[in-house]
């Protein structure tokens, strides 16, 4: 705790870059997620070849994607985008199956009934189909950025990585209390910005809690 | 007002959900499509507003071929009940209502303020505006279904298994206020149900089908009952229809005297004595009691089926019913006004039927 206090501007620098590193992936991946769970969600042949695609994606270990991804984009090799691009990939891979979980979950009879008010695609999609699909789809954006946020410390090893550049430099020079400092900083960044997306996801969607 | 010409509809595996439909659909009734499941009706239902199209043959609504109508367009402009009501959960019961409005470019307040007017029309409470249909029963949710498929005032009504969720207490309420609804309202409406009694109580005509997709008989209910087309028709009318064409007869029957006591009352039952409470209201029979006795509730041997003036069918069933055989008659406020027998329900019949009053 005493590093933190005593080097608070060191920290406050890397916790920036760490929430940049982990949030960034998540909106990107967020947003290519949604349009590909909702092929998924609608044509089982985009099923069969997305999801076990995801899977292969997702057991790909963190550090060869990264240690990989420059020599794939070929950017140099303390450029952002090499943590961006493969924590993208993670959370495209995680929020297909939730969004297109989601959006399969909302019932058949409700589609019908918007379909028979007279919506078209569009319309319902944005005004039914998604708000529906809202709960189960924060649940899979919880998990896809508290992983991010846990991940981006592998980001090291390029030279990148938040909290992970603490790690490297308290492990090389044998102080314990710079490697506890980015494990404090992981963990409280990582309850905080679950907490922000529960709330987020509770104020959009009040009638889930509804009962009788 | 909605014609079904040649109507034929064969899905991809071949199946053919319904062939050949011919059929016109009065303006300003109610006409009921049933039969058993997979016999084409709800398929013929969803032809209408185009949530499937037909293989061949032509839809008319109000003289328009539905083909030649995009259908978000057609759909905005009939209304369209769902079973279990499908409301959006997200949005409030106002929010529901005002649906078809708004997709039809209304602004907000005006679709508001029509919401709430058919939250009153459809006899839900204002408060139940603001709450989710997850806080509201099925016979509640489906009261807003119905709201909502009259919400931009359509002159075609398409229910498609409304009621077939909630219980019988409930289902029957609902199925009332559709008549007392549609009496007011006067719109054209076709109602799917497999349920026959439903059919027969709610329809003006009713069109049953018969697996294959073929249409089966359409006619009158009392027709149906008197005369089923085939003996698939008269299976599916059921064992009843005899006893069943009683609902559809309004003849006079004779009302005699009976015996009450007030609850509370000292009386010497004599015959079967019937206690009332101080509206007068029927609450159960007495009878073999000797010597003079006080009239408590809990001594009282409950009653049968009320009558209250309606049908053949209901004086018949409440002296059937009754453990003294004599069938309870109510007024409007629910008093007792006398008893009837099942012999003068049965001597009304005969007259009915000499009068030429019963289809044959």
């Amino acid at each position: 705790m005493t590093w933190i206090f005593e080097n608070w501007e060191r920290f406050w620098e890397v916790t920036a870059v760490h929430l940049r590193l982990s949030v960034v992936p998540v909106l990107i991946g967020f947003v290519l997620a949604v349009p590909l769970g909702w092929w998924a969600s609608r044509s089982q042949t985009a099923r069969a070849v997305l999801f076990p695609f995801a899977n292969v994606l997702f057991t790909i270990p963190s550090i060869a994607l990264i240690v990989i991804t420059p020599v794939l984009i070929g950017v140099k090799i303390l450029d952002e985008i090499n943590v961006i691009v493969p924590l993208t990939v993670y959370t495209v891979a995680l929020m297909i199956r939730s969004v297109a979980d989601a959006l399969s979950a909302v019932p058949g009879n409700v589609i019908a009934a918007a379909n028979a008010m007279g919506y078209r695609p569009l319309r319902r999609f944005l005004t039914v189909d998604f708000p529906l699909a809202l709960p189960v789809t924060i649940a899979g954006l919880r998990v896809a950025t508290v992983s991010n946020i846990s991940m981006v410390s592998v980001g090291a090893l390029v030279g990148l990585g938040g909290y992970g550049q603490l790690f490297t430099e308290g492990y090389q020079t044998d102080y314990t209390g710079k490697v506890l400092a980015g494990l404090i900083g992981t963990v409280v960044l990582a309850v905080l910005a679950d907490g922000l997306l529960l709330l987020i996801g509770r104020l959009l969607t009040p009638w889930a809690r509804a009962g009788r | 007002m909605i014609e079904f010409r040649a109507v034929t509809k064969r899905f991809e595996d071949g199946t053919i959900a319904v062939d050949e439909l011919d059929l016109a659909v009065e303006a300003g009734t109610i006409t009921v499509f049933v039969g058993p499941s997979g016999c084409g009706k709800t398929t013929s239902l969803r032809m209408v507003n185009r949530m499937i199209d037909p293989t061949s043959g032509t839809i008319l609504v109000d003289g328009k071929d539905v083909l030649t109508v995009d259908p978000p367009t057609l759909r905005r402009g009939i209304g369209y009940v769902i079973q279990q009501a499908g409301l959006f959960p997200h949005r409030t019961v106002l929010d529901n209502i005002a649906t078809v409005p708004l997709l039809s470019g209304w602004d907000k307040r005006k679709a508001r303020t029509r919401a709430a007017e058919l939250l009153e029309i459809v006899g839900l409470d204002a408060n139940f505006g603001k709450r989710y249909p997850a806080q509201l029963s099925g016979g509640q949710q489906q009261r807003v279904g119905v709201a909502r498929a009259l919400a931009a005032d359509p002159p075609v009504l398409l229910m498609d298994e409304p009621f077939s969720a909630v219980d019988p207490v409930v289902r029957e309420d609902l199925q009332n206020e559709l008549l007392r609804l549609q009496a007011e309202l006067d719109k054209t409406i076709v109602f799917v149900t497999h349920d026959i009694d439903e059919a027969l109580k709610l329809g003006d005509r009713v069109a049953v089908f018969q697996t294959g997709g073929h249409l089966a008989q359409y006619a009158k209910p009392t027709e149906l009952l008197a005369a089923p087309a085939n003996d698939f028709v008269a299976s599916f009318v059921g064992r009843d229809r005899g006893y069943r064409t009683l609902t559809f007869l309004h003849a006079e029957v004779p009302v005699h005297p009976v015996a009450t006591a007030k609850i509370g009352e000292r009386i010497t039952v004599e015959d079967w004595t019937l206690a009332v409470d101080e509206q007068n209201r029927p609450k159960g029979w007495l009878s073999g009691v000797d010597g003079e006795v006080e009239v408590r509730e809990s001594d009282l041997i409950s009653g049968g089926s009320l009558y209250d003036g309606s049908t053949l069918r209901s004086a018949l069933d409440a002296a059937l019913s009754s453990p003294s055989a004599l069938g309870v008659v109510v007024d409007e406020a629910g008093a007792v006004t006398g008893v009837v027998r099942a012999d003068d329900v049965i001597q009304a019949l005969a007259k009915a039927r000499a009068a030429g009053e019963v289809p044959k």
